[in-house]
């Protein structure tokens, strides 16, 4: 675990309106005859930080990646932000805008710089003149702590400051909700922190947050809910505490007890 | 290497088996410069010896010696096509140079048909639909396969000699005839005003690139977009269309009409020479859709996903983050496909066109005087590659820069 426990704010602190950001109702995925992901019912709040955590192979990447369209489920609704989610090219443009991605290995643009990978989106989608945009991006990428990185490649970087560069083109475009499939999975541990204090830092800002992580410090300090996926099923959620010490299903304290006795 | 120059063996125990002085088969600098010497070496060497071949042959066999004069005497032997008008008695010189014309235009046109076929055909073989990804790898095997000489004479002798004759020709429209002696076209005839349209067209192509750069420069001050592409479109058609209405007609058309034999008048394209043109095209396209193909699937697919997960639309993802990486991947070896194209068209002669290779063996066969053939033929391909690659070379760079 690379994050310390931290003795201020957990999770639970933080404050969580009563606005429904994203809703999953029976929503339903096959891959061909293999039925990935199953009824799954998902209510996520306004301000809420989720940590979804399974086995390989569970459906925790078809999920989230269901929720900005990457993949298309074929049962069931999802809703995000009031909009639902249908072939309709346009509510899935809208919904792309307000929700952020970033993947296991940072899927940084390598043709352009670490300034123009952060400006791209912006100028072309939000239609900000080059300079605001610019100005904006050198706004996240302090927040990042990557200021001086602005005119490299993506290739110049390490990982640690690539997935940062990620995250920070994602906040460029002020999404609603930030989507985290295993952030930090492809990184070196030296590098583990720098990316989990950053996504820490903007848990405390107030963002909405859903990650598929195995970091299970992280999901102490600042999920407020936890969910364990497995075999294309939600099997048991809670908060983090109750989760981590009285797990209810065995599946959940096996899963447990491989990941933390490594 | 091992040996850092100057380290101080600080604490470690000195071990008297190092040499301090490296053996020059070992020193890698040493080694590189011996190298260098021994190739440049073998290489005058072997130039010395060509040239001494040659001067000691031309002394033995009592030839006149080299000069270019020969170019102004009569040729005496005429080229089945030429774009250039040619007699019995034009000097060879010119006849040559109708050759190296004959080559460029058949190059040119192949290149065009590779290019876009393997383009089709590139894209088409990394499609989901089962039947067209199989159609276009079967082609692209099967091309692959059959030496390029056996496809020309195959277009050649195999189906364009299948034609109909000329009173059964097949027709287009009655404008357009193709038959067992060639393809029949319309041949444009320039009236008087034509000048008029020409500057039409220019005049649009330019404001087209002027619209482009401020619509750019528009987006980055102020983000608002403008519909390039449809406007000017729109403009490079109907500028020109509309001084061509104006100005009633500015070109004429010369049809091809049916004479005793064969057809009279318009613009008459070879047998040999459409052979040639599709043979190469067509070849050449199954290796351009190769490397269009392997360009596109270098592009991982996590960049367009990422693309798409901020928002931009699939033409955008294409044109902003997935062609600038793949052309970067697919330029280089475009080049040395055009320059097979020009180097392959060499092939003209066994199907009866008169290409430059051809018409150097002519001449050389009439005049004797084969060193300055082949003079001739190395100094037009080489110009024609170093074209090439420069300009291809330019254009890689301008993708390259933009990414790094
Ligand atoms: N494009 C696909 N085609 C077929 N099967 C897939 C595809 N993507 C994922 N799968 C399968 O779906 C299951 C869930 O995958 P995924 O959501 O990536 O799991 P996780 O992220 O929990 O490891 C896996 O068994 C995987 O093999
Ligand atoms: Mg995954």
């Amino acid at each position: 675990m690379s994050t310390q426990a931290q003795a201020n704010p957990s999770g639970a602190d933080l404050a969580i309106s009563d606005e429904v950001m994203i809703g999953l109702t029976g929503v339903n995925k096959w891959y061909g005859q293999f039925h990935v992901l199953k009824d799954i019912d998902l209510t996520v709040l306004k301000g809420e930080r989720i940590v979804i955590c399974g086995p390989s192979g569970s459906g925790k990447s078809t999920l989230i990646r269901c929720i900005n369209r990457l993949e298309e489920h074929q049962r069931g609704r999802i809703v995000v932000d009031g909009i639902e989610l249908t072939h309709d090219l346009k509510n899935i443009e809208k919904v792309r805008r307000e929700v952020g991605m970033v993947f296991q290995h940072f899927n940084l643009f390598p043709h352009l710089t670490v300034l123009d990978n952060l400006t791209l989106a912006p100028i072309w989608v939000k239609k900000v003149p080059k300079k605001e945009a610019e100005e904006v991006a050198m706004h996240y990428l302090k927040r990042v702590k990557i200021p001086e990185q602005a005119g490299k490649f993506p290739g110049q970087l390490s990982g640690g400051q690539q997935q940062r560069v990620a995250i920070a083109r994602s906040l460029c475009m002020s999404p609603k909700v930030m989507l985290f499939d295993e952030p930090t999975s492809a990184l070196d541990p030296e590098m583990i922190k720098e990316v989990l204090d950053v996504m820490i830092e903007l848990a405390r800002s107030g963002m909405t947050m859903i990650c598929v992580t195995h970091e299970m410090g992280f999901a102490r300090t600042v999920a407020n809910r936890v969910i364990f996926m497995d075999k294309g099923e939600i099997i048991e959620q809670n908060e983090p505490e109750e989760f981590f010490n009285n797990p209810k299903s065995d599946r959940t304290k096996l899963f447990l007890s491989q990941i933390l006795h490594h | 290497m091992a040996l850092a120059k100057g380290a101080p063996e600080s604490g470690a125990v000195a071990n008297p088996a190092t040499p301090q002085v490296i053996a020059f088969w070992r020193d890698e600098r040493k080694r590189g410069m011996i190298a260098q010497v021994v190739v440049v070496a073998a290489l005058l060497g072997f130039i010395w010896f060509l040239l001494r071949n040659f001067l000691i042959k031309q002394e033995m066999s009592g030839a006149p010696p080299l000069s270019l004069y020969f170019l102004q005497d009569v040729a005496g032997f005429q080229l089945s096509f030429s774009l250039i008008p040619l007699t019995l008695d034009s000097p060879i010189g010119r006849v040559i140079f109708a050759g190296a014309l004959n080559t460029l235009i058949a190059a040119f046109f192949a290149g065009i048909i590779a290019t876009f076929l393997g383009l089709l055909v590139g894209i088409a073989r990394l499609s989901k639909n089962w039947l067209i990804s199989h159609i276009a790898a079967t082609y692209i095997e099967i091309i692959r396969n059959i030496p390029l000489l056996l496809q020309l004479v195959f277009w050649y002798g195999g189906v364009l000699t299948a034609l109909p004759k000329p009173k059964d020709s097949i027709s287009l429209l009655d404008v357009v005839f193709l038959n067992i002696k060639g393809l029949f076209l319309p041949k444009p005839i320039l009236q008087e005003g034509v000048g008029l349209f020409f500057i039409a067209i220019a005049v649009a192509i330019g404001l087209a690139i002027f619209i482009a750069r401020w619509a750019r420069k528009r987006q980055m001050a102020t983000g608002q977009q403008f519909p390039t592409i449809i406007v000017n479109t729109a403009l490079i058609i109907l500028l020109p269309a509309f001084v061509f209405v104006l100005l009633h007609d500015p070109i004429g058309w010369e049809f091809p009409e049916k004479g005793a034999f064969n057809f009279k008048g318009g613009l008459t394209v070879q047998p040999e020479m459409t052979a040639l043109i599709v043979g190469i095209g067509i070849s050449t396209a199954a290796y351009v859709a190769e490397i269009v193909r392997a360009g596109i699937i270098s592009v991982s697919h996590g960049q367009s996903e990422a693309s798409h997960a901020l928002g931009l639309k699939s033409s955008w993802t294409l044109r902003l983050v997935v062609l600038p990486q793949a052309l970067r991947v697919i330029i280089p070896p475009m080049i040395s496909q055009y320059l097979n194209v020009v180097k392959n068209s060499t092939l003209a002669g066994f199907i009866g066109y008169a290409d430059l290779f051809a018409v150097i063996g002519t001449s050389q066969n009439q005049t004797g005087r084969a060193v300055e053939c082949v003079v001739i033929l190395m100094v037009f391909y080489l110009t024609i590659s170093l074209i090439i690659s420069t300009i291809m070379n330019v254009y890689n760079k301008r993708a390259a820069l933009i990414e790094r």
